[in-house]
Formats: C-alpha cells, structure tokens, sequence
C-alpha cells in the first residue's frame, strides 16, 4: 500500500518482471547483470512512469488505500461522533452474521435482482429482435426505448412515486378504469407490491440499454449463417434458437454480468421511492449499507458489511463466467 | 466482433429479412411487429410524457382526476416556483438558488469528464504503446480494481476526504475541520480516473500503428508530443464515446454527493432535487419543473450525439 502510494514505485514493482524475463532469454545474465539493464530501462523510459503518475496517486489514494482502509476499519468499532475507536477483533463479522436485518436486505437485494435483470434482458431482446426487421421509423423507435435510460434515474424515481401514488396516481387511475382493481392500491407502502413496483421502475429505465446491445449485437451475424440454415431447413425458432440465440451469447453473459453487478449496488430508487420500507422489505444491501454509515455513524460495522457484499459479488461474477465457460464448451 | 465496431449500428443492412418470403406474410409479420412496438413505445414514453406535462400544471391540477396528459390551463409557475423567479416564486415556497445546482452539476460533470479525458487517454497511451518495467503489473492492478463496487470504498473514502490536511480548516495532519467534504473538490477528484476508461481507451489505441508513432519521434517529437499530436487525434471515436459516458455518469450521481455534500448551495441537481422530495412534500409541480430541467441535458447529449452514444454502448458491450 505504501508502495503504490508513491508514483515511482513501480519502478520496483517491475524489476522482478523484467529481470526475470531477461534471465529467460540470454539463459546466462547474472541477477545484477538483469538488475543494471533493468534501471537502464526505467531511466529510458521514465516519462511512461510520469504519464501514468497522475492516474496512480489517484487510484492509489481513492482505491487501493480506500480498500486497505476499509478492511482496517472492519475490525474496529468505529464511530465518527467519537473520538475512540477501539480495536473489537472479528466483533463486526460476528455481528455481519448474526444480523437479522442484513439478512434481510440480502434476501431483498436477490429479489431484486432476480426478477429485474432477466426482465429487462428479455425485453430489451424482444425489442431488438423487433427493430431489426425492415421496419420504417427504427431510429424514432430507438430513441423512444432508449429515452428511460438516459433520463436521470433521480428523475425517473421521482416521476415513477407520483405514478405510484395511492390517492391521485395515473396507474391507480387506470386500473380502476379497466377494472383491473377495485380500489386504489397504495403501491409503495403495501409489503407485498412495494418491491414489484421498485423492479417494474428498474426494468423500464433499463431495457434501453440491453435494446441497444442486443441491437448491435444482431446486426453483426452475418447473414451467410441464415442462409445456411434455411438451406439445412431450418424454421424461424429453429434459426433463431440455432444461430440467433448463440450468436448473441457474448451480449448476454455481458448484460448478464453488469446487470447483476449494477443491481446489487441498487440505491437511488430505493431512497426516494420507498427508503427501505415498508418494514424493511425494500432494504437492500446498499441501502442498509447507507444506513448503518451515515445515519447511525457506525463506520466500522459497515465497512464489514461492505466487504460482504463485495465478496458475494466477487463469488456471483466467478459463478457466472464459469458456468458461462461450462456451456459453451 | 470488430465487424460490429466498425460498422455504425446506426446504418443498418436494410434488408434483415429473407427477400424471397410471399408478400403477404411478410406483410402480416410486419403488421405484427409494429402492434407489439408502437404500444410499447407509448408505454415507455409515457411516464416522460407525464413529466413534461406535469410541470406545465397548477399543483391542483396535478392532483385531478383523470390524469391531464394535455395541461388544460398551462402554466410556468413550476418553472418560476423552482427557481424562486418573481411572484409565484416567493408563494410556492420553493428553492432559492435552485439554478445553482445545475451550475454545481454542470461544472462538476465537465471538471470530472475533462479530468477523466485526458488522465485516462494519458495513461491507456501508455499502457498501449510504451514499454516499460513493470507495465504489466500495474495495469493488472487496474484491471482488478475495476471490480471494486464503489461502496466498498465509499466509508474510507469519506474519512479520507475528511482528513485531506490544510483544507476545509484542517492542519497538517490533517485533523479539526472537513477537510474536502462538503466541497467541489471532494466531488470532482475521486472521479478524476476511471479505470474501465482507461481500460477502453487502452484497447482502441491498440490498434493504432506503432509506424505513426515511430515516424513522429523520428521527426524529433518527444513522448508527450506524439501523445498529444499522434494518438490523441487518432483516438476520435473512443474519446468521444468515453466522454459521453463519463458525462452523463457524473451528472447523474446521486450516492457520492449525498454523503459528501452538505450545504445546499452545494447540492448537484440530483441531489437538490431528491432533498426537495423529502421537504416540499406537496410542491409537485415546482418538483416536475425541475426534474425536467435536469433531464433536458442528457436528451439533448443524447440527440446531438446519438451515434457516438451506441456506438459506445456496442463497444464496451462488446469487449467488456
């Protein structure tokens, strides 16, 4: 850490590299030999290191420190209104475990994520797959889908709680109308509904985005592999489950993973819509997160949370890409 | 894969569909495609829809039944509200200073977009095209910071910020004031590099040939120089793709200047408008107006660059 803190450690960082290297290929240069010609190397090339020291000292500060920091403060109980902060051992992570609550923003967050990424992937696909026919106005209907991903999402969540609104909300409005409901439902504050309703936001802001991938994505199948498979007499599923669906396979395992990445971090909605409620069955983990820090202060105890949450998504993006790796071989 | 990268999505082959289907299935098919995304566009659009209209309304006539997607008595009192101008300013209860947010938000999300421009293109040149001990294994540190979630060091970096010495009424070490918090700094530096643009930026400038380096220095550039005259130039697309992307991200954060902010002369436009949702509980035309006005620079970023915006999309989509 106190290396990297310094813009021209990795100088030192290299020399094991290079040196080794060196050794490799003349199969006799001495360790000091290797040394000499690698701070020859560094001399030569040291405006490389003066270009990327801006880049370092920031990262070095706001990343790589930052996370050093964070693991230090997860064994202390840590709380900014007071001056003490007394070493507690594994405390938090005891804490982390036993947590009633924690447990429960987890359950949520993999609600969340569970039901709005594979809907706004499945849609977005279905929009794709639409707007690569030759059909007129594909750009206005492009832009159209696409508007809810570049509103700011601070924006949508304020828009989607008036659409919300139990008293004077639109939805309510036409449902009634329809006669989909008999009374007015109180969307956010209902424990059962407050969640579909967060998701049905999150997969309307989000569906612009994995549209335009999937899009560029099918545009670029050649159409050599169609012709081929209608030689073979294949149908449209068949064509479409045999070439279409495979071919498209990179953008999905990238949609894939961002969007779980993105979900898991799920804030913003959560805070204007429904902060955390009702009885907690909006909490997620950052949220929860966001509230063990800065309104109850306890620094410590939320960076051990933090640290879950950043290994379960370590493990999630491995179980992923290997499963991923699996099915394609 | 690169085919794709190449090939604007936006001048797509116009026949996708096989030419020798019968006319009037293919009709039919086309007939069904648009049944399924004229509807939908509606639907997607629709919630916009409100919001402009909304913010045209009389708070009495946001609370009517149906809901007028056509402002019957069409008003700028939102707009007048929000940002505290003349008559209805001063009865709507609304915010002075509004207007500074988005000042805050523009000049923010340029300072952040700029910073990130050139240390990210600076760093990805180097990382692309220099040789050098040890590059390898910094730009794997990188790499593996990009899978860092933001919230793992949203605490120390709160405390580091606090503790920036001689700012905000600290000492030297960095003790008895705020330190960055609560200021333009502590916003814009943290975002000042971004390692997945460095990482994209990386791999574009790849592909740039190392004989238009090699002949600029042969003319006697130094390195900065044939960054600045060579590579930067040849690095049009990914810059402007990068660029955007940084844009609209800092102008639409939320997380990081909720924790760091505190006066509200300060605020971002997100941020003052989600604090304004939580005081002026029935000030929904006043809170309309405004959040079409934070709106209004990502649709037109996102008209004047629409191109460049999917393009970007399809290149990370398609490296990442």
């Amino acid at each position: 850490m106190t290396a990297l803190a310094n813009p021209r450690s990795p100088s030192s960082d290299g020399d094991g590299g290079t040196g080794r290297r060196g050794r490799g290929k003349s199969g006799h240069g001495s360790g000091r030999r290797g040394l000499r010609r690698t701070s020859r190397l560094i001399w030569r090339e040291r405006s490389a290191y003066g270009f990327l020291a801006p880049g370092l000292i920031v990262f070095s500060v706001f990343t790589v420190f930052a996370l050093l920091f964070a693991f230090y403060l997860t064994f202390r109980e840590w709380n900014i209104l007071e001056p003490e902060t007394p070493f507690v051992g594994p405390q938090n992570y005891r804490d982390m475990v036993q947590d009633e609550d924690f447990r429960r923003s987890i359950i949520n967050t993999a609600y969340f994520t569970g039901a709005s990424v594979p809907l706004g992937m499945a849609i977005g696909l279905a929009v794709a797959l639409l707007l690569n026919q030759p059909i007129r106005g594909r750009g206005l209907f492009r832009t159209l889908y696409f508007l809810p991903t570049i509103t700011p999402f601070v924006v949508s969540a304020i828009v989607w709680k008036w659409l919300y609104n139990g008293d004077f909300g639109p939805i309510n409005f036409y449902l009634l109308k329809t006669h989909l409901i008999s009374e007015p439902l109180v969307w956010l504050s209902n424990k059962n509904l407050a969640m579909p309703a967060v998701v049905l936001m999150s997969v309307w802001a989000s569906v612009g985005f994995s549209m335009v991938v999937y899009l560029a994505a099918l545009q670029g199948i050649p159409d050599q592999l169609y012709e081929s498979a209608r030689i073979d007499g294949a149908g449209p599923w068949a064509r479409f489950r045999y070439v279409t669906l495979p071919m498209l396979s990179p953008s999905t395992l990238f949609l894939m993973v961002m969007g779980i990445i993105g979900s898991f971090q799920v804030f913003t909605q959560i805070y204007i819509m429904t902060s955390g409620g009702p009885v907690n069955r909006t909490t997620t983990m950052v949220y929860y997160i966001y509230e063990a820090a800065f309104k109850f202060y306890e620094m410590g105890y939320a960076s051990t949370l933090a640290y879950g949450l950043f290994v379960l998504l370590l493990a999630f993006t491995a179980l992923q890409l290997r499963l991923y790796r699996k099915a394609d071989l | 894969m690169t085919a794709t990268v190449k090939d604007p999505p936006a001048a797509p082959p116009r026949a996708s569909t096989p030419p020798r289907r019968p006319v009037v299935k293919r009709r039919l098919w086309l007939t069904f495609c648009y049944a399924i995304l004229v509807p939908g566009a509606i639907l997607f659009v629709a919630p916009f829809a409100w919001l402009v209209s909304a913010s045209f309304q009389h708070v009495g006539d946001i609370f009517s039944w149906p809901p007028q997607w056509i402002p019957k008595n069409p008003t700028l009192d939102g707009y007048k509200g929000f940002f505290g101008i003349g008559e209805a300013g001063e009865d709507a209860q609304g915010s002075e200073g509004a207007w500074r947010w988005f000042l805050n938000s523009a000049f923010v999300a340029t300072s952040v977009t700029v910073l990130q421009l050139f240390f990210n293109a600076l760093a990805a040149y180097t990382f692309a095209k220099r040789k050098f001990p040890g590059r390898d294994a910094i730009f794997l540190v990188f790499l593996a910071t990009m899978m860092v979630p933001p919230q793992v060091t949203l605490i120390p970096n709160y405390l580091v910020l606090k503790h920036i010495p001689f700012f905000g009424g600290n000492d030297v070490l960095g003790n008895g004031g705020h330190g960055w918090l609560d200021s333009y700094w502590g916003l814009i530096l943290p975002g000042a590099v971004s390692a997945f643009g460095i990482f994209l930026l990386r791999q574009y400038m790849m592909s740039i040939p190392d004989e238009l380096l090699d002949a600029a220095r042969i003319d006697g550039a130094g390195e900065f120089r044939v960054f600045w005259r060579v590579v930067l130039p040849l690095s049009g697309p990914a810059l402007a793709a990068t660029a955007i992307f940084t844009f609209t991200y800092a102008w639409e954060d939320f997380l990081w200047p909720l924790i760091v902010i505190s006066s509200s002369d300060k605020y971002t436009a997100p941020l003052g408008l989600a604090l304004f949702v939580v005081k002026n509980r029935t000030s929904w035309n006043l809170l309309m107006a405004g959040s079409v006005v934070a709106t209004l620079p990502m649709v037109i970023t996102f008209l004047v660059f629409q191109r460049r915006f999917i393009q970007g999309i399809s290149m990370s989509g398609l490296k990442g």
